[in-house]
């Protein structure tokens, strides 16, 4: 049943008759079979050659972490007083004009002494929700899970592995700068850091 | 009139000479199917089918006006709610819509396990089917993504906390994901190309596969204890068993779909209509962090899991675990392809399907409950009871202050209200001792955050001795033995030893 159409083709070759009579004939067929394969692979190779700029135009966000970080200003020095916490927004540098509200990235600074800053993500170091600041209590929860976190950012309960995600900072002419960027998650900022669930053990330099 | 009806058939012989559809399509509709297959058991795969194109429809309807841009997604819905006519009522159709096709679909893949249809020779249908429920929660989510407010932007991110997690390329996926550094514009585009494009072309196409091999392989049979899938003769026992006790699909099993499917679309339409749309909620700025962001309620267990894994299991947990579920649904036709069809033969089956059901159930309750959550405003929202507060002494009293102003009231119940994440203290006096509560104030513990540095030694004072009066009426508070012979020993210091050997006598707690 197979050798019906196409592979009668070794009969008659050693059959010797003049083959280019009939449209079964093996030669004119392995000839068309020959250009579609050819066709075939021409269309593999240019689809090969496309895929290599797809691909790169697809994998365009996937950049180092340092090229999404850039120093941001949160405000003047005296806008947070010595020993407290605040919250402190600033517009993301890496902004697009229809980026609307999603730009304004919110952070906590905690200013610990004169020149001595914390600066806090918002993001639980658990699955990234909005962790808030309960000044009496001096304490972060975080309103999906239940994480808690005392006010230097270690963990205090709940399902984070580790303490607050932290930014790096310095001060430049009065005015506090932080190294922002991109949403800190796990598999940038926590790599600095050795992973400890022991409360007040966890050291963030972010 | 006679001319009329020659004039339509001439039309339709005009149009069936090109597309040559009639043949196939009669012997699509006119196969035969076992007479017992005609079934309301057997209705869920249409249902899904008619709501899949009510989505698309209405989907396509939505995106006139919708504009998937970060900056204007929420704005443009808010018109769609309340300065477009009727445009609630296709949001809300659309919403709904997605609801019942994710209900559909897993019940349709529940019935489809229990009556064994994925055994010999439907193990492809049900693959694809595995892939079809999988773009069905991609749409879901993308389209909760789309929805553009607070819970779709801290879902975004919740999303790209579990991806971050993935070792060594953790950190390009979040990039990948979100279209750059951050939640932001590109974020709502790539999600937008995928609820629209991707996702749903390749689903109709499953589809399309998947309905075909229905049509060719034809509707599983009813199962019977007894009746054994063998591959060597199923396909010749079905077709005996379609022939000799068989109905033609149409109208014999194909009425029932279309009442149940009218059933499904006229649900949606009531549900639609009564409940409304959902949301959009608050608008998607990071910088409100005024919130309590919540995924919607097909993804509700998955934020409870999250909730309940250990802090050390969670990353193996989420790497791994859904990958293992997906290769197991995947591998089940093919390790179970031959044997028994019937769930009287089949207990793992029905333990199994049983088992996944009411841990959906209680995973989904406890998800819209959140008793692991602080309630965030329960310190300044919720008032202690007058009567715990009203024959107490001003030390006790400055205690239920501290109590209420530290946000112990965010974790600890009183008089039923409050925070769930730690236990209610309705009776706390009667479980600790006042020392016991102090020590657990100061280090924490479990669940507990220590406040050791965040109260003075007044204020802890002050709490424990209020805490020391939640108790009920008629159970006296716990007592430290040994405490009470201190105190005695002190009282007989002042008072004289006469006393004190009488104070000791009578003391029992």
């Amino acid at each position: 049943m197979s050798n019906a159409a196409y592979p009668a083709n070794r009969q008659e070759k050693t059959s010797g008759v003049n083959p280019a009579t009939t449209s079964g004939d093996a030669r004119i067929v392995s000839r068309r079979w020959l250009l579609f394969k050819a066709a075939i692979a021409l269309n593999g190779a240019v689809g090969l050659v496309l895929a290599v700029p797809i691909f790169r135009y697809l994998l365009a966000p996937w950049r180092k972490d340092a090229s999404y970080e850039s120093w941001v200003s949160l405000g003047a020095l005296d806008e947070f007083p010595v020993g407290e916490t605040r919250l402190a927004n600033y517009k993301n540098p890496s902004a697009d004009p229809w980026d609307g509200q999603t730009d304004n990235v919110a952070c906590y600074v905690r200013r610990e002494g004169p020149g001595e800053f914390k600066v806090f993500a918002i993001n639980c170091a658990h699955l990234g929700c909005p962790v808030r600041w309960f000044p009496q209590s001096q304490l972060f929860m975080c309103p999906c899970h239940g994480g808690v976190y005392y006010a230097d950012g270690s963990r205090a309960s709940g399902p984070p592995e580790r303490g607050l995600f932290t930014y790096n900072w310095k001060i430049v002419s009065d005015n506090l700068q932080i190294d922002a960027g991109q949403m800190p998650t796990l598999s940038n900022t926590a790599k600095l850091v050795t992973i400890s669930t022991r409360p007040g053990d966890s050291k963030c330099s972010g | 009139m006679q001319r009329m009806k020659q004039t339509a058939l001439d039309i339709y012989a005009w149009f069936e000479r090109r597309l040559q559809l009639e043949g196939p399509v009669k012997e699509a509709v006119l196969h035969q199917v076992p007479r017992q297959t005609a079934s309301w058991w057997y209705v869920f795969g249409s249902a899904a089918f008619t709501l899949l194109f009510l989505q698309i429809f209405t989907g396509i309807l939505l995106a006139l006006v919708y504009v998937p841009s970060a900056g204007h997604a929420w704005q443009s819905l808010n018109v769609l709610n309340h300065q477009i006519p009727l445009g609630w009522f296709l949001r809300a159709l659309h919403g709904w819509g997605s609801n019942f096709m994710v209900a559909i679909v897993l019940i349709h893949m529940a019935q489809v396990f229990l009556f064994g249809a994925y055994k010999f020779p439907r193990e492809l249908t049900w693959i694809l089917g595995v892939f079809l429920l999988l773009m069905t929660l991609g749409m879901a989510f993308t389209g909760q993504v789309l929805r553009f407010d607070q819970d779709a932007y801290w879902g975004l991110g919740i999303g790209a906390s579990i991806m971050s997690r993935v070792p060594w390329i953790g950190s390009g996926l979040v990039h990948l994901l979100l279209g750059g550094p951050i939640i932001a514009g590109a974020t709502l585009s790539r999600f937008f190309a995928l609820h629209v494009f991707v996702i749903p072309g390749t689903l109709l196409l499953f589809v399309f596969l998947h309905v075909w091999m229905v049509l060719k392989l034809g509707v599983n049979d009813w199962p019977m204890p007894g009746r054994v899938v063998r591959r060597a003769t199923y396909m010749e026992e079905y077709h005996h068993l379609a022939h000799t006790d068989g109905i033609p699909f149409v109208p014999g099993a194909f009425w029932k779909d279309l009442v149940f499917s009218g059933a499904i679309l006229a649900a949606v339409a009531v549900c639609a209509m009564v409940f409304g749309p959902f949301g959009p909620g608050g608008q998607p700025d990071p910088s409100i962090i005024q919130t309590v962001p919540k995924p919607d309620f097909f993804f509700l267990w998955i934020y409870t899991i999250l909730s309940y894994l250990p802090p050390q299991m969670e990353t193996p947990f989420l790497l791994i675990v859904p990958l293992l579920a997906i290769a197991i649904l995947l591998a089940l036709p093919l390790v179970a392809a031959e044997g028994e069809k019937s769930w009287y033969r089949r207990p793992v089956a029905v333990l199994v399907v049983s088992t996944v059901a009411v841990c959906f159930g209680v995973l989904t309750h406890l998800g819209t409950t959140t008793p692991w959550s602080p309630h965030m405003s329960a310190w300044s929202g919720d008032p202690l009871p007058v009567n715990r507060i009203h024959d107490a002494t001003p030390l006790a009293r400055q205690g239920a202050v501290v109590f209420q102003a530290k946000q112990c009231r965010n974790c600890h119940s009183v008089g039923g209200s409050g925070g769930e994440r730690g236990p209610a203290l309705d009776a706390v006096a009667t479980r600790l001792t006042i020392d016991q509560m102090r020590f657990k104030v100061v280090t924490g513990g479990g669940n507990m955050p220590a406040y050791g540095k965040n109260l003075s030694p007044s204020e802890i004072e002050a709490l424990v001795r209020f805490l020391e009066t939640l108790h009920p009426a008629n159970e006296p508070p716990a007592y430290d033995a040994s405490r009470r012979t201190v105190e005695a020993s002190q009282a007989a210091d002042s008072a004289g030893e006469a006393s004190s050997l009488r104070a000791n006598e009578g003391s029992t707690p």
